[in-house]
């Protein structure tokens, strides 16, 4: 059974302020531990081999000369890892294929991108195991290559997988290819919508594969045991899912591995899979060692997941007051080297801001020869989104309505039912439009060549399996362990202050703490943006679990029933003056005599979490674009989100600022760069090129709240929204400032000046 | 790996020219020690530079500067009078790296590692800077513009070293400046660099000129056509236009992750136009 | 092969250690001495995330050799609190949320320390550009432009 807290509507004392988060101080003296300050006596140093090839088949490893190698202690190769079966499984919000996982963290039968890991040494310290990974020869019979996916689903296209056969269509295909799997979503009819409409525009949009740029390189460190048990120390998101996919992988029991969750240095939904721990086990194993493992930023950016390029056409039909009668869109993901990629996701985002009778979606899955795509804030969901908000801001144009008054007039509501199946209860998404047309910042003057635009966004949100414990100690202070990762957000500081706001205490009173695998049951990974809805949800029941032990340790205490106490700022009362005359007992006196009284106090949950709110948001930018040289300046940048509830809002404001630059980014200047043998060109922070502080100017925040009825605060997930909009975004604005339509990302000097050229009005300056 | 930090230049280019692997010179080793990592260099000897006195002067001398190859560009930047006389090569100082970099980086470093898009070398070049080499055979004098040759290539011989850079005195009423592309306003390497230098006689008109362009070619040029379209004007439209359309004609570049050669090309004339406005600015204020 | 002995300071304290001729200050720092609160992110300069000051003057510690910090003064983000004071920017950063995940808050602490010795009061635009080199993947820069701008604020003061 699914546990759905209600929102209760109450006066706060902690919920809604801004403590100093409980990991602040470690973080700003450098005490914090992260992947790769974790040590271990006799510890080895292991390396990974990679591919230098996009696509080749892996004829012959051979290792002898690596192993004689002095302080070499282990190498291992596709030889030490089991064959997986076809069995598929969630991990955050893409789901995983174990056949797949096995073989992209060490390549079997084909390499399948370059970077795809070929072999791993472990030796006595790094500079060894370096020149040990320069010993290991590997025979490759290149192959033709694939990256971008309408090439990849050419009829004559190199293929990925010999054995696959799309899945998703009806009658299946004969032949394999690399369009893994089409998923189709379909409301009304859409072709009676289109005949309905009086204005229908049909774009194509393409966009690069752009990584989530962690600053924290992945780094586990494995302790591998005679008796046959694990310790893995690594940075992750979801310690529980790692725990699963390594017991799997390596045919263990899940009880025989704990997993110790460093601190997070950033993740973006990339640190949601095994890169390194099964190889940094098998080599502690082999070596009776333990091994850390940390990635290069070079690693990092060859093979680990980026987000899909893709190509989508979409296709919008409206009437003339602007109400849309029909929507159509094909989305074409790359999966990377193996299927999953988040084309689910992106077609179910794709329209759902808006209330609509015909809508049909299509999305492709497409395997190519790139690493694997991993989740990214909103999976997709910028991607499908860049294309449909584009639209309506032509037809805004088109129509003379302004932009936002055109959304309001199709906004999803309350009752609003999704093409893929779900109603929405009570959602913000009209409230964002309407502060955004009251917001002073569509009043502020533009110059010359400065345009504004506006786009909006939506994402679901989860909730999932949770754990928590809540111990009462001994002096009424509370230690809180939480299995669901603070993936750097501040939901500790967030489950504290919900467990204050329940006991009546203050905030510093409670220290939140993550608990390894050993410590709680199952949590899910931190995804989803569900990790203060969903923690939060547990920590609530684990504290008035707690709250109730209390009760009727002073019900024992002064001999009452249980029913005539209850709780009230941190204090045990006599309900009225009929259950009799006692002095309240704070939680420090009833934890103080807990021993004589019933034993220690804490309180538990083991729920999943249901109910989670969807989230939605609009944004607004100003840029000026430099005509003679394609440079787009950001200029001012606004975001409205309906939070459901800011438990602490400047953490809420800095889920909006940092997500609002990782989109600008992703318009502006980040893609992967391949050359023609499909090596990638740019894999470091020099020529990908993250936002840099003077890049963009602050963001300004609004914080909506409409509390979702399934939360006891009224949470919704806030992480994941404020990177859908900005590409629309900002391709919008460019539209405003100098007449063209940017329908390729990144738009980055040298495509906006083409852009500009090909108009044909960069003279007319 | 042996590591040597000697100071004197007599001792330098002895360990280097006694050095019987491959041997590199050390100075802010912000492209060194990255081509180290990754394997692409592996020196036997490393030659660290910074304790030669002379390396790490900034001297001045009846108006004429010399910059000692050792010198950071974060120590450029901080020098008042260099930066009152030369502000197009404080301009390129400036935009190397991030202020990180620019607290190892050194001139000497940026010429010899000869990137073809090295911020600080189009704007010493437009200076007409002399960079004093010494080496087994003594002491020479060679054009900035003649150290690169290619990417990674020097005309430097074997255990050579840049000593120093003398720049000439300044005329009166003389400005330069430097400007590049970048898609980041910071943290960046040039798609296109350009380096303006010019002298106003007493009536306006430009009396001398020297352009030089970066990440445009396998090293920086110098361009002569480009500089002649200011000599003899009041660098008006007219002539920004011919200085323009001259830059983008010397441009020979390729196509890479960090910009295609149309592309290059048209903004090397656009900045050259720009750099120029702003070299003038300069100096009519002088 | 041979290893060399170098005497530094760090943090004001006299240290010695040894290393091989080609590791970084960076490495040495993290591996040798076990102090990680300098954090990698790049091992290239394009992140500041190791950002260290050497004689006072901002570098990253990964493009430093560790032989070349012989008789030099080396500060480390270790160094940055006197005592249990927080230095002002530290407390700044915890007051204004200029942190999330916090693996590149070390370096530009270290970074911001070094604007405010030279600049007391440093524009929005010229804390910026002088942070320009430390990357940040999850603040969006806001509240560490606001923080460090405060902090400079309350140093004035004192």
């Amino acid at each position: 059974m699914a546990t759905m807290l209600k929102y209760e509507d109450k006066d706060l004392k902690v919920v809604g302020t801004r403590p100093i988060r409980p990991d602040g101080v470690d973080k700003v003296t450098g005490r914090a531990r992260y992947g790769a300050d974790i040590n271990l006596p006799g510890q080895l140093y292991g390396r990974v081999v990679r591919s230098p090839h996009a696509h080749a088949r892996v004829l012959a490893i051979r290792t002898d000369k690596a192993e004689a190698l002095k302080g070499v202690k282990a190498v291992v190769t596709r030889d030490d890892f089991p064959e997986m079966p076809v069995e598929f499984a969630a991990a955050g919000e893409l789901i995983v294929n174990f056949r797949d996982v096995t073989r992209n963290m060490m390549a079997r039968e084909k390499v399948l991108y370059d970077g795809h890991p070929v072999a791993a040494v472990a030796a006595t310290s790094d500079a060894v195991a370096r020149r040990a990974a320069r010993l290991i020869e590997v025979d490759y019979e290149v192959l033709p290559h694939v990256i971008d996916p309408v090439q990849a689903m050419a009829e004559d296209a190199p293929l990925l997988h010999e054995e696959q056969i799309t899945e998703g269509v009806d009658p299946a295909p004969e032949k394999p290819s690399n369009l893994a799997k089409v998923f189709n979503f379909a409301k009304g009819d859409v072709e009676k919508g289109f005949a309905e409409a009086d204005l229908v525009i049909e774009r194509e949009f393409n966009t690069k594969p752009v990584h989530q740029g962690y600053i924290e390189p992945q780094a586990s460190l494995a302790s591998y045991t005679e008796d046959g048990q694990v310790e893995v120390y690594t940075a992750t998101q979801g310690h529980f899912v790692i725990r699963a996919q390594c017991a799997k992988l390596l045919q263990m029991d899940i009880s025989k591995i704990r997993v110790i969750p460093t601190e997070l240095g950033g993740g973006f939904g990339g640190k949601n899979n095994v890169y390194l721990e099964p190889l940094a086990i098998v080599l502690s194993r082999k070596s009776n060692r333990p091994v850390k493992m940390t990635m290069s930023r070079e690693d990092v950016f060859r093979s680990t997941g980026p987000t899909s390029g893709a190509h989508t056409r979409i296709k919008i039909g409206c009437r003339k007051d602007g109400r849309i009668t029909a929507a159509e869109a094909q989305l074409d993901f790359q999966a990377g080297a193996f299927a999953g990629s988040s084309v689910p996701m992106a077609s179910m985002c794709t329209f759902t801001r808006y209330d609509l009778e015909n809508v049909k979606v299509t999305g492709n899955d497409i395997t190519v020869n790139r690493p694997k795509v991993a989740a990214y804030r909103a999976p997709g969901a910028p991607i499908s989104i860049f294309g449909v908000e584009s639209i309506l801001d032509e037809m805004a144009i088109e129509l003379g309505i302004d932009p936002i008054e055109l959304r309001m007039r199709n906004a999803a509501k309350e009752g609003t039912q999704t093409y893929y199946g779900p109603t929405f209860g009570p959602i913000g998404y009209e409230d964002t439009l309407k502060k955004a047309l009251e917001h002073p910042h569509l009043k502020e003057p533009l110059g010359p060549d400065q345009g504004r635009g506006i786009a909006t966004g939506f994402w679901f949100n989860i909730g999932k399996e949770t754990t928590t414990t809540l111990n009462v100690n001994e002096d009424g202070t509370v230690t809180v362990i939480l299995g669901t990762i603070d993936v750097a957000g501040g939901s500790r500081a967030a489950m504290a202050m919900m467990v204050a706001e329940e006991l009546g205490i203050d905030v510093d009173r409670v220290r939140p703490q993550i608990g390894d695998t050993q410590a709680l049951g199952f949590n899910f990974v931190t995804a989803g943006s569900r990790g203060t809805f969903a923690s939060g949800m547990a920590v609530t029941v684990a504290a008035r679990k707690a709250i109730d032990t209390m009760r009727e340790r002073a019900a024992r205490t002064w001999d009452v029933p249980v029913d005539g106490v209850v709780w009230e700022d941190g204090h045990a009362r006599p309900a009225s003056s009929n259950v009799g005359e006692f002095e309240p007992l704070s939680i420090a006196e009833i934890a103080r005599k807990s021993g004589m009284t019933g034993g220690p106090i804490a309180g538990h949950a083991e729920i999943t979490a249901e109910g989670a709110g969807p989230g939605f948001g609009t944004h607004i930018v100003d840029v000026e674009v430099d005509r003679k040289t394609g440079l787009v300046k950001i200029l001012r940048y606004t975001v409205i989100q309906d939070t459901g509830k800011a438990i602490h809002p400047a953490y809420v404001e800095g889920q909006f600022q940092g997500g609002a630059v990782q989109g600008i980014g992703w318009a502006l200047n980040e893609e992967y760069i391949y050359d023609e043998n499909g090596t990638l060109q740019n894999p470091g922070f020099l020529d990908y090129r993250v936002p840099v502080a003077s890049d963009v100017p602050f963001i300004g925040t609004e914080i909506v709240e409409v509390p979702n009825p399934n939360h006891p605060y009224g949470v919704r997930g806030i992480g994941e929204v404020p990177i859908i909009p900005p590409i629309a975004a900002i391709s919008n604005a460019i539209h405003d400032a100098i007449g063209i339509r940017l329908r390729e990302q990144p738009m980055s000097p040298p495509k906006v000046l083409k852009a500009i050229r090909e108009a044909g009005n960069g003279a007319a300056e | 790996m042996r590591y040597e930090a000697p100071g004197s230049l007599d001792a330098a280019t002895r360990l280097l020219a006694d050095a019987e692997g491959a041997a590199r010179v050390l100075a802010g080793g912000t492209d060194l020690l990255i081509q180290m990592r990754g394997d692409i260099v592996e020196p036997e000897l490393l030659v660290d530079i910074k304790n030669i006195d002379e390396m790490r002067e900034i001297a001045e001398e009846q108006g004429r500067f010399r910059i000692g190859a050792a010198v950071t560009g974060m120590e450029i930047m901080e020098h008042e009078a260099f930066n009152a006389a030369w502000p197009g090569i404080v301009d390129g100082a400036k935009l190397i790296g991030s202020i990180q970099i620019r607290g190892r980086a050194t001139l000497g470093g940026n010429l010899c590692n000869a990137s073809p898009a090295a911020d600080s070398v189009p704007a010493l070049i437009a200076a007409g800077a002399v960079a004093s080499v010494i080496g087994p055979d003594g002491r020479r004098s060679a054009p900035v513009e003649e150290i690169a040759t290619g990417p990674g290539q020097t005309s430097l011989k074997t255990g050579e070293i840049v000593v120093s850079f003398d720049l000439p005195e300044r005329p009166p009423r003389s400005g330069d400046a430097y400007l590049r592309f970048t898609p980041r306003t910071e943290m960046d390497i040039a798609v296109v660099g350009v380096g303006v230098n010019l002298t106003l006689d007493g009536s306006g008109v430009c009396s001398a000129a020297r352009v030089s362009l970066g990440a445009v070619a396998e090293r920086p040029l110098s361009v002569e056509e480009a500089a002649a379209a200011l000599v003899g004007t009041r660098v008006d439209d007219d002539a920004l236009a011919k200085l323009s359309k001259a830059a983008s004609e010397a441009c020979r570049p390729i196509d890479d992750k960090r910009g295609t050669k149309e592309f290059r090309i048209e903004v090397a004339g656009v900045l050259a136009e720009r750099a120029a406005r702003i070299a003038l600015e300069r100096a009519e204020q002088r | 092969m041979a290893r060399y002995h170098i005497t530094t300071t760090i943090n004001g304290d006299e240290v010695d250690f040894l290393c091989e001729s080609d590791q970084t200050l960076l490495s040495v720092l993290r591996d040798e001495l076990v102090m990680t609160g300098t954090k990698e992110g790049c091992g290239t300069g394009d992140c500041g995330a190791c950002s260290v000051t050497v004689d006072g003057r901002l570098m990253c510690s990964c493009l430093v050799l560790g032989v070349e910090v012989e008789g030099k003064r080396v500060e480390t983000i270790e160094g940055m609190a006197e005592g249990e004071e927080l230095h002002p920017l530290q407390r700044k950063f915890l007051e204004h949320a200029a942190l999330q995940c916090g693996i590149c808050t070390p370096g530009l602490l270290i970074a911001s320390r070094a604007l405010l010795e030279r600049n007391p009061d440093p524009t929005e635009t010229e804390i910026r550009y002088w942070l320009a080199g430390n990357l940040c993947r999850c603040t969006g820069y806001h509240k560490i432009v606001e923080a460090v701008a405060d902090a400079a604020r309350e140093m004035r003061e004192v």
